[in-house]
């Protein structure tokens, strides 16, 4: 799949079809068309999250909570064990008249270092599974793609899909209602 | 996060502010147009019909464009006032803090109330980007972004304090718990540790949540000036004369690293998306949890008027009150100081900000009350006097001021007229901040001035040292706002594009632009 099966005129390999639609309103209903015709791997890019997009790309929900859930459970259970092995184990000292394992007091710190270890794994695992940080991507070759920073939306089908032929997804962008469409070198 | 309300459209018309009208004459009794009261109807997040590209236009011009004329000096001056704090916080290192007034009776005093008052003043940051997050409160998007610039700023003023007040401040590293050479360990069972976990997770996340909203927005900066370089490759504007280097190859390279790559892709807009959410979750008991555990570093002793279990919540309706002061102190003067900076920031914003310090200035009013019933119904006489103390005693002006400014002044606020006239905002902004001040002053240094034996009572008067590191505090605070508003997002450009009528993908179907009824069709799709 990765070899590329097409080249540009110039003859680089080609990377996809880039395809720009001026509203929100435009690019949902290509989107819709898109994924209706069973391409898996393609791209939809928009200045700001659209509303309802992950149906109409036709995702599925994203495992990030759970993965969260289960680093703030780790970050508690790392910050309770290092108050155990500190204060009732390695340096027992009587304070306050309690006992080395008074777990009551141990909570605040743990509950923190749940939350520290959950917001770090909320922005760690997006960026991760996002595949970021990339400070390089075909698509930003492209002079035209940089707009969809400001006020334009895009479509993009990789040639790597099995479903891609330059003729007929070219057609099926046109038929979406796209106002230019140009081909990404790799 | 992001629903669109199609009634926007309906509420520009009826406030009078026509679409494609050039200049918008707001119904009367509107305000600026988003003051409309019409039930069912939601009034306008951003004025002027503008469009997706104004709205980049107008947010990158903050950062791009030079800087506004009354900027430097006023940099200057806040920078100066940083640079006092930085030399007296090295005067007291090189000479110890008994430079400050503080004394052996009352051995906590300005440190400390400086301490809880930036702190407290961090929690209307994370409250806007987290908890009005979760209440789908639309609005926020225009503040958020300096709120939380804010949160982080006055965490690092926060954290100066207990820093320096610690005594040998090289030591400072023994909050933490590092290995160290006398294989000691710190004590788990004192608040005041927990402050230290409580107060750094904070900063931490509160940074994190911060630079991930910015990271569109730094990609929207480079690609702009990505842009600019590709239509004029040789042009374009240099640092300075005598340094070849060209701002805007700076910006792209500089922005472009901080944007991490972001492209704008909608599989990673969901992840994005849901990271936020679980942010804001995460950030919502955490925001609740550090004010409270900054209180049990007083309700956990057995010092009269400090041993009371009113002060979590008091402290955090005290946080978030003192906080939204200061987001309007900011706010406000930068909303007519910067061009098109009132489209975004409507007198809606100051109306609903000045509702919720009459809400919070009502709470802390009557925690101020409960406390003086609960000290005489509990029949303590050491607690009953500590109260009779602080309202009558010898810092009876600290206590009087402090409820003139928190529980009086912000009373002004049932009057619509008042909420929404900015320079009256501004000013009882102005109190309230400066009554938070005195509140935290009067619970540290009442209390502690006079306690259970008269042998241990004594009085505490600031030094010059003292008042100065407050002073260059505020300096070090204003210094880092001004950076932020010039060389960083102010806004987020996302998530502002993202509440616009025509954001949705319905827009259009509901809305045609040939005009309709005076009420807005039902939206299709609204389920989403």
């Amino acid at each position: 799949m990765s070899t590329p099966v097409y080249v540009t005129e110039t003859g680089e390999p080609l990377h996809a079809i880039l395809a720009e639609f001026a509203t929100p309103r435009d690019l949902y209903h290509a989107a819709e068309k898109v994924r209706d015709a069973g391409y898996l791997k393609w791209d939809t890019y928009t200045p700001f999250p659209i509303h309802g997009m992950e149906e109409a790309m036709g995702f599925k929900y994203t495992i990030l909570p759970v993965m969260v859930a289960c680093g703030g459970l780790v970050g508690a259970g790392l910050g309770f064990l290092m108050q155990w092995w500190m204060a009732g184990v390695d340096y027992q000292m009587v304070t306050q008249g309690k006992p080395f394992f008074s777990w009551q007091a141990f909570i605040p710190i743990t509950f923190e270092c749940g939350i520290l270890f959950a917001a770090f794994t909320s922005i760690i695992g997006m960026l991760a599974m996002n595949g970021l940080p990339r400070w390089h991507h075909p698509l930003m070759k492209k002079e035209r793609f940089l707009s969809s920073s400001d006020d334009k939306f895009f479509v993009c089908i990789e040639s790597g899909d099995k479903n891609f032929h330059p003729e007929k997804t070219r057609q099926l962008l046109e038929q979406a209602g796209a106002t230019s469409i140009e081909l990404v070198e790799e | 996060m992001t629903t669109i309300h199609p009634d926007q459209l309906t509420a520009e018309r009826l406030a009078g502010l026509s679409r494609g009208a050039g200049s918008p004459t707001p119904a009367p009794g509107t305000g600026d147009g988003t003051l409309i009261e019409t039930p069912g109807v939601r009034p306008p997040l951003v004025l002027n019909n503008r469009s997706f590209k104004e709205l980049t236009d107008i947010i990158c011009g903050y950062v791009e464009n030079p800087a506004p004329r009354w900027w430097f000096p006023i940099f200057a001056m806040a920078a100066t006032i940083a640079g006092l704090a930085g030399a007296l916080i090295l005067y007291l290192v090189v000479t110890g803090i008994g430079t400050w007034g503080l004394n052996n009776q009352v051995d906590w005093a300005w440190d400390i109330t400086n301490f809880v008052f930036w702190i407290g003043i961090g929690h209307a940051g994370t409250l806007i980007s987290a908890i009005l997050c979760l209440l789908k409160q639309k609005w926020r998007t225009a503040v958020n972004r300096s709120a939380e610039a804010m949160t982080i700023f006055a965490v690092i003023c926060a954290a100066t304090f207990p820093g320096i007040h610690v005594g040998r401040q090289w030591m400072a590293w023994m909050l933490f718990p590092i290995p160290n050479s006398n294989v000691i360990w710190p004590n788990f069972r004192s608040p005041l540790l927990w402050d230290v976990f409580a107060v750094s997770t904070y900063g931490t996340v509160s940074f994190l949540f911060w630079f991930m909203g910015m990271v569109p927005d730094f990609a929207t900066l480079r690609d702009r000036a990505d842009r600019r370089l590709r239509a004029n490759p040789e042009g374009g504007a240099v640092l300075l004369p005598i340094v070849p280097i060209r701002i805007d190859r700076l910006r792209a390279t500089i922005y472009g690293f901080l944007a991490l790559g972001w492209r704008f892709s909608s599989r990673h807009w969901h992840r994005y998306e849901a990271a936020y959410l679980v942010l804001a979750g995460i950030s919502t008991p955490l925001v609740l949890s550090v004010h409270s555990i900054v209180s049990f570093d007083f309700a956990t002793s057995i010092m009269p008027g400090w041993h009371t279990t009113i002060f979590p919540p008091y402290f955090v309706a005290g946080a978030i009150f003192g906080g939204f002061a200061m987001v309007l102190l900011l706010l406000i003067p930068a909303r007519e100081l910067f061009p098109h900076m009132k489209d975004l920031i409507t007198l809606r914003h100051i109306d609903n900000m000045a509702k919720i310090l009459l809400a919070t200035g009502m709470m802390v009013g009557f925690a101020y009350s409960m406390e003086f019933f609960i000290a005489w119904y509990s029949g303590n006489e050491y607690e009953v006097y500590a109260f009779k103390n602080r309202a009558t005693g010898p810092y009876w002006w600290a206590y009087w001021t402090m409820i003139t400014c928190n529980v009086v002044s912000p009373q002004l606020f049932w009057l619509r007229s008042m909420r929404t006239t900015p320079l009256v905002v501004f000013i009882v902004s102005i109190f309230v901040t400066i009554g938070m001040w005195f509140e935290r002053f009067v619970i540290i240094v009442s209390s502690l001035h006079r306690s259970f034996l008269p042998a241990q009572w004594g009085m505490f008067h600031p030094t010059l040292i003292d008042i100065g590191i407050f002073v260059g505090s505020c300096g070090i605070f204003l210094t880092l706002f001004l950076l932020f508003l010039r060389f960083l997002p102010a806004f987020p450009i996302a998530e502002i594009k993202a509440v616009l009528p025509q954001a949705s993908p319905h827009y259009g179907h509901e809305n045609e632009p040939d005009g309709h009824g005076d009420v807005a069709a039902p939206a299709h799709g609204g389920h989403h």
